[in-house]
């Protein structure tokens, strides 16, 4: 452990997590080096969104200790956990619909102007609407309600709003969800494009079995709050993830 | 930006019938772009109403009464749709407004200065405030529950306090003038109030996490918001800002009553807020348009009282009058935006 300690991104070890008498996380480990992409695929429920909420320091775990860097901590803000870098498209978005593109994207990290710290309107619109050129995905305005706008386009703004900011995290929990092929396209080359600069640590949640193994270097299965298969994404392969999903699915039912 | 002027582009491009209406369109919604833009139109058209059937509607005399009436529902409004955004509202605002003049003529009597005895006065408003805030974030309990308890608890402190007997507010002239005396003093607190309370809104984190707690709780929790500390912050607000008007008033009435105020008070604070467009639903609204919605509450008031309508229909004549005030504006807003063809 300690001869990789240098690449390691983000380490959780031994997550418990529950919500009344749900036991949404028993017990599970996940690590993310520097440079790479995790896929974390699972069925509904398993309990995927718990796991990243608990890095994004939403949730705090009942049991369980959270590395960044190599370092443990104790994530008990979602400023905290931005502090370290970590950031996060959660899987609702965490948009504002009555609230404008542009304030959504700099929403609890708002631009302010020296005097009397009043908030930097023209410099956010100005800086949002280049983020979002950036990725490529069109928005009519920057000034739009966000309610106005198409699944997609919100889901290309919070994944702006979470690139931008130079996170060297990155957890993304469903962010193809709502996208259009090209659209997906463009977040997918973004995500690559983040690979290739080397230090970014990105896990990503996803439902689509084929295009995580294609994007991502390496996959976990989680189920019923456990990880159950564990893998490189060039050793192992569609048919081998269901197995694996049928065979704990039927193990689940006969317990 | 060049998408907007690619679909501008497309409007002159349209058949010509089309694209008078959309020029009809355009120049109206050039006014309306303003969210305070439709409930402007509807003081507009009062005050003009008003003027046209009564000859002494626009002179000094009556422009400071007007003014009385609707410098305290704006300053409540500031409080209350600064909790409405942020999904809450406090029904015992009316309550505070009259224990503050109570408070300070006590602690005067103790023996304060009157601006201390002020502050003081304005310390135990937040704390009630406060009070109220924890309750409801922390215990998880409606607002509407916790300040309907509190609506009746702090009646009774004032009662007991009072003893149920007016009192004269304590202070010489000029003080007494500059908090409430001479006519406009009122309403340029109230103007202050508004601009400082907008400002808070639209140009201040604080503002805009409250816009962005009542527009969507979780989300902004996610984004790091302390939503229950925005909700505390703004239930102080509205406390202190009503025990001032409170003070306010009683300063320029000349005397403290233990039943001023009430739920009158606080449901013209409220009725300004969405008369100026705030929404009952959380996450928009906007101070100038609680202004507006006052100074509409306040010629309605002044108009039918100078017309002499009869007292017993008063009230049920402000009503329907406030309604279709509401109605109106909150038609106006939606072709605004697009969504009433
Ligand atoms: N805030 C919460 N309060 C109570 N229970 C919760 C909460 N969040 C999650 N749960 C429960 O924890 C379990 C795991 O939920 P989670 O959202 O992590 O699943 P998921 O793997 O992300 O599923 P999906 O693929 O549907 O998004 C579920 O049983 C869910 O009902
Ligand atoms: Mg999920």
């Amino acid at each position: 452990m300690s001869g990789n300690a240098k690449t390691e991104a983000i380490r959780a070890e031994s997550i418990v997590k529950r919500f009344g008498s749900v036991l949404a996380l028993n017990g599970v480990s996940i690590r993310v080096e520097r440079g790479e992409t995790l896929g974390i695929l699972g069925d509904n429920g398993a309990g995927k969104s718990t796991l990243i909420k608990i890095l994004t320091g939403f949730h705090q775990p009942d049991s369980g200790q959270v590395f960044v860097n190599g370092t443990p901590v104790t994530l008990n803000s979602v400023d905290h956990a931005r502090s370290l870098g970590i950031e996060c498209v959660y899987q609702d978005l965490a948009l504002v619909n009555t609230l404008s593109v542009y304030h959504n994207m700099f929403l609890n990290r708002e631009l302010r102007k020296p005097f009397l710290g009043l908030l930097d309107h023209a410099e956010m619109r100005r800086q949002a609407a280049a983020a979002l050129d950036d990725i490529g995905v069109g928005v009519p305005s920057v000034r739009a309600e966000v309610a106005r706008l198409s699944g997609g386009q919100r889901q290309a703004i919070a994944v702006a709003r979470a690139v931008h900011t130079n996170a060297r995290i990155l957890l993304l929990d469903e962010p193809l969800a709502a996208m259009g092929a090209r659209e997906a396209g463009l977040i997918i080359d973004l995500i690559d494009r983040l690979r290739s600069r080397g230090d970014i640590a990105i896990a990503m949640i996803a439902h689509n079995y084929a295009q995580t193994l294609d994007i991502c270097d390496r996959v976990v299965l989680v189920q019923h709050g456990e990880i159950t298969f564990e893998s490189h994404s060039t050793e192992t392969s569609v048919e081998e993830l269901l197995e694996v999903v049928r065979r704990e699915y039927r193990a689940a039912r006969r317990a | 930006m060049s998408t907007n002027s690619g679909r501008a582009g497309g409007a002159q491009a349209a058949a010509p019938a089309a694209a008078g209406l959309r020029g009809l369109r355009h120049a109206v919604s050039g006014f309306l772009v303003w969210r305070e833009a439709s409930v402007i139109l509807v003081a507009v058209l009062l005050i003009l109403y008003f003027e046209l059937t009564n000859a002494n509607f626009l002179t000094n005399a009556n422009i400071v009464t007007v003014s009385q009436f609707v410098a305290a529902p704006a300053i409540i409004a500031c409080g209350e749709i600064m909790l409405l955004i942020c999904k809450e509202i406090d029904l015992s605002a009316g309550q505070t407004f009259a224990l503050a003049p109570f408070l300070v003529y006590f602690g005067a009597k103790f023996g304060l200065p009157v601006i201390p005895a002020i502050l003081v006065a304005l310390l135990i408003c937040a704390s009630i405030g406060l009070s109220i805030g924890l309750i409801t974030v922390l215990l998880d309990v409606p607002s509407f529950v916790t300040t309907l308890g509190a609506f009746f608890l702090i009646t009774g402190i004032t009662l007991t306090i009072s003893r149920g007997f007016p009192a004269t507010p304590p202070g010489g002239h000029v003080l007494a003038g500059i908090l409430g005396a001479f006519g406009y003093s009122e309403i340029i607190w109230a103007f202050l109030i508004v601009f400082g309370t907008h400002v808070l809104l639209r140009h201040t984190r604080w503002g805009l996490h409250t816009s962005a707690t009542g527009g969507n709780e979780l989300a902004a929790a996610e984004a790091g918001i302390n939503v229950k500390r925005i909700k505390v912050g703004n239930f102080i607000l509205v406390a202190v800002l009503a025990g001032f008007t409170g003070i306010i008033e009683a300063y320029r009435v000349g005397s403290n009553d233990p039943l001023a105020g009430g739920a009158n008070m606080m449901f013209f604070g409220v009725a300004s807020g969405v008369i100026g467009g705030t929404a009952l639903t959380g996450g928009s609204g906007t101070i100038i348009g609680g202004l507006i919605g006052a100074i509409v509450l306040g010629v309605l008031q002044d108009g039918f009282t100078l017309q002499g309508i009869n007292a017993f229909l008063f009230d049920g004549i402000i009503g329907a009058a406030i309604l279709i005030a509401m109605i109106v504006n909150i038609r106006l807003a939606l072709w605004q935006r697009g969504t009433v063809r």
